[in-house]
């Protein structure tokens, strides 16, 4: 890592730790949702992201398409499986118990990794993004790989977008009302049900993109579910539950944190991650913005 | 003084004052009631007094000493104990098991984990006596999840009698009991022992007036006026804010 | 059933198994390990109503501290165990003290967080643990000076199967005590626990640390009969699977524990033998039959198989 000086460390600190903590906003934030509206615990969240990142692999790579249409054509095909998923399984495990619930998305992920290993195997599975992305780009004051100027912009457009969605639309009025107090919104005529839908695909598309535009920092393999499935809750339980700002704090505190870490103390960086998580939820159990008490 | 005494006592929620400057005595023996519509604050005031809830302003007192800053299961230890509002027996255990409970910890012996439950026979003639006071011997052995919403109730009064408390707080005895079945509640709470002090937190007027010898209205957080049930029911004030809606 | 049945069954299981596979030892007393580890997740857990995926936290310092002590103090196993016994113990009531302030799904990451942590630590400190190599060296003295380890595991497996049917009993005691009965009060109500005069939170440390210690206890075992400890006994994958083996044989009794932990490691041995992936097929199809179809775990299916049979006979006639 060609550091000058410490300005040069810190900039890069920011700047991949910006990038590393979109990717964790984009892929949590619909866990956050869910979890905060359906009050599920979900830990088969982060199979959506491997869906994507799988579909793109297969797009690209085997089919040889362009990486918008491979990009495209990998939401689209989450979005079909996370669906019916959600109104043939999940729709059951809402009712469940904690537990059972753990169970449950445990079982639905093993079940994705091993779908998934059965079409395409175990090995990693790179996406191809445009070249374009490896090039780099001068911002006057500082070189930067595009790629990681595309993840921040990605990531500042979801946010800007779900703002936007949430604040300004009627969906956004009713899903914020539903989060707050599900029998009142139902009494209000809110149907819930589809309401839970429309929050469960939108989640899902958005960790398929993540996973996609993340695959350089969080290598798309079969396993991928299992390996960072408690980073991904870490960051929903932090920001707290159905708090969308709550998770993009979070998982852009982290996202720095522990790219600081890397860049400074790199062997300390994983006891330095935890030790932050734990101190945080222990001053603060319900997360840093989170309403619902976990 | 003996027994409960509270003065000034207030709640605030946020800019939301739910209970305001409430004086109120409960001494031994007591049967006092306390009503008042919806949202009057009934329970915030029985949280108040078993600590679930802290007050903003104000004090407790228990036979003269301030028991503000103490938690439930403290103020439980003293003697004053509630029943609840909506049920939360431990439906999967038995009522037996639902009685053994409160009288072992009672005894301090929550943490014994050697002799089997129901090995001690003081604790199980005491158990065998409250399921007769209670009339629920035939169904002591089934779980308390199976029995009639009735007989809950019941379980209910029995266990929160079985921490021989100085100070029983009934937070809505008869809700949600069929009509049918509310004499097996007024039975229950006649039998009750005579020294001990009973506050009443009731919907239904009828089995207010058949128990409570003193009965307190709430409304918006304050106390309206208190006096003897032939006092309250012939308050023109009464009449008009509370019982003439529910009685038409 | 008389009282005495089940158990003396299980024994004579026990036994048989001993005398069937005399070539699957070392899979037998690895089954009976993790008996001990999900019979404490059972008390934690399946009684006291704790949710936690970082019983591998206490499980892992286990087997630190009694392989530790096998290198550098004693070689004799029963004070190995104590040892294993009393860290783990030790860990789970310094952090129950922090963990049984919070619940749902804050409580759950947290335990996560306390194993991953016990996890980095033991990598960083590569001088005293070995780090990714594991602890090396263990050599421990015969059991009770009379019965020295062999090479095909016999001492191995009856060592692991007393010090197992020894915890079951004491767990059996401890439940039915008076204490047993409030933990299944707190997971019941635990608002109604408190109002009968219970301090839910020191009950909960209480429970807590008793599970931390048998934890412990396992892991100390398996530190001592295979003489590694790999960074391995703090993964998630551990606690994740102990609790799956849980809820597979039903939460919140001792016979549950067993069965499942049975099940899961016998389907794990051969399904995992041919592919690992073809594995995750299995288990997660189970898993989602279980928590599907027989809530309550497989210990309960005998009986929810009757009530269907009975259910379709009155349907019938």
């Amino acid at each position: 890592m060609s550091t000058g000086d410490g300005m040069g460390l810190f900039l890069n600190i920011l700047v991949d730790g910006a990038a590393y903590g979109m990717i964790l906003f984009m892929i949590a934030v619909g866990l956050s949702v869910t979890m905060g509206l359906m009050r599920v615990v979900n830990l088969a969240h982060g199979g959506f992201a491997l869906i994507g990142g799988t579909l793109a692999h297969w797009a690209g790579q085997d089919l040889g398409l362009a990486f918008p249409l491979a990009l495209a054509v990998a939401m689209l095909g989450t979005l079909a499986i996370a669906l019916p998923l959600e109104r043939l399984v999940y729709r059951r495990i809402y009712g469940f118990g904690e537990l059972q619930q753990v169970l449950a998305t445990i079982g639905l992920t093993f079940l994705i990794i091993a779908a998934v290993n059965l079409w395409q195997g175990s090995a990693l599975l790179p996406v191809p993004l445009p070249e374009s992305f490896a090039r780099p780009v001068d911002l006057g004051f500082r070189t930067l790989p595009l790629h990681r100027l595309v993840v921040i912009g990605s990531g500042l457009a979801v946010i800007a977008g779900l703002w936007l969605l949430l604040d300004r639309s009627r969906f956004g009025i009713r899903l914020r009302a539903a989060v707050d107090n599900r029998g009142t919104a139902s009494a209000l005529g809110i149907d819930t049900d589809r309401i839970y839908m429309v929050a469960f695909g939108l989640g899902a598309l958005l960790a398929a993109l993540g996973g996609i535009l993340g695959a350089e920092l969080l290598p798309i393999d079969a396993y991928y579910p299992l390996r960072y499935m408690v980073l991904f809750l870490i960051v929903v339980a932090v920001g707290g539950l159905g708090s969308i700002a709550g998770s993009f704090a979070a998982a852009l505190g982290l996202g720095m944190i522990e790219t600081a870490a890397r860049y400074l103390a790199p062997d300390l960086a994983t006891i330095a991650f935890f030790a932050i998580v734990i101190l945080v939820l222990a001053l603060r159990p319900q997360g840093l913005m989170g309403k619902v008490s976990a | 003084m003996q027994g409960l005494e509270v003065r000034g006592l207030s709640k605030r929620f946020g800019g939301l004052t739910v209970s305001e400057n409430i004086d109120f005595d409960l001494p031994p023996g007591a049967r006092k009631a306390l009503i008042g519509p919806n949202g009057a604050g009934k329970s915030t005031f029985a949280n108040l007094v078993t600590g679930i809830l802290r007050p903003s302003s104000g004090e407790i007192r228990f036979d003269g000493s301030d028991i503000g800053g103490l938690d439930e299961p403290r103020r439980v230890k003293l003697g004053i104990a509630k029943t609840f509002q909506i049920t939360t027996l431990f439906r999967k255990l038995t009522v037996r098991e639902n009685l053994r409970l409160p009288i072992l910890e009672r005894e301090k012996r929550g943490y014994s984990m050697f002799a089997r439950a129901g090995s001690s026979p003081e604790t199980e003639a005491e158990v065998a006596d409250l399921l007769e006071q209670f009339e629920l011997t035939a169904f002591a052995d089934r779980p308390v999840g199976l029995l009639a919403y009735g007989q809950q109730r019941l379980v209910e009064m029995a266990m929160t009698l079985a921490l021989r408390p100085r100070v029983l707080i009934l937070d809505e005895p008869a809700a949600g009991v069929p009509s049918s079945e509310t004499h097996l509640i007024v039975n229950a709470i006649e039998r009750l022992p005579k020294d001990l002090a009973v506050l009443i937190i009731e919907h239904d007027m009828d089995l207010v007036f058949r128990v409570a010898r003193s009965i307190v209205v709430l409304v918006a957080g304050r106390i309206l006026t208190e006096g003897t049930p032939a006092q309250i029911s012939a308050d023109p004030k009464v009449r008009e804010l509370y019982l003439g809606k529910s009685h038409g | 059933m008389k009282s005495w049945l089940t158990p003396f069954l299980v024994l004579a299981l026990a036994g048989a198994a001993f005398l069937l596979f005399p070539y699957n030892l070392a899979f037998l007393t690895r089954i009976l390990i993790m008996i001990l580890l999900v019979l404490s997740l059972d008390l934690v857990l399946g009684f006291a109503g704790i949710a936690t995926l970082g019983q591998a936290a206490m499980y892992g310092t286990g087997a630190y501290a009694a392989g530790l002590f096998a290198v550098h103090a004693s070689g004799n196993p029963l004070a190995g165990l104590l040892v294993g016994a009393f860290a783990g113990a030790a860990l789970a009531l310094v952090s129950g003290l922090l963990l049984m302030r919070t619940r749902g799904l804050t409580l759950i990451m947290l335990t996560i967080a306390v194993a991953s942590l016990c996890l980095e630590a033991a990598n960083q400190l590569r001088g005293l643990t070995g780090g990714a190599d594991g602890l090396r060296g263990i050599r421990m003295q015969p059991v009770l000076g009379l019965f020295p380890f062999d090479f095909a595991g016999q001492t191995g497996y009856w060592y692991a199967l007393s010090v197992t049917v020894l915890v079951f009993a004491g767990l059996a005691v401890l439940t039915r005590s008076a204490f047993g009965l409030s933990l299944r009060g707190i997971h019941e109500s635990p608002a109604r626990m408190a109002a009968i005069g219970v301090s839910v939170y020191w009950r909960q440390v209480a429970a807590y640390t008793i599970g931390g210690g048998i934890a412990g206890i396992a892991g100390a075992l398996a530190a001592q009969i295979t003489q590694l400890v790999s960074l391995e006994s703090y993964s998630f994958t551990i606690s994740a699977e102990a609790l799956i083996m849980l809820i597979l044989g039903g939460a919140g009794r001792l016979y549950g524990a067993v069965i499942g932990t049975v099940i899961f490691m016998v389907v794990h041995h051969v399904a995992a033998a041919n592919d690992p992936f073809n594995w995750l097929f299995v288990i997660g199809a189970l898993v989602l039959f279980v928590v599907f179809l027989v809530p309550n775990g497989l210990v309960s299916l005998p009986l929810a198989v009757t009530r269907l049979w009975k259910g379709a006979r009155h349907a019938r006639a």
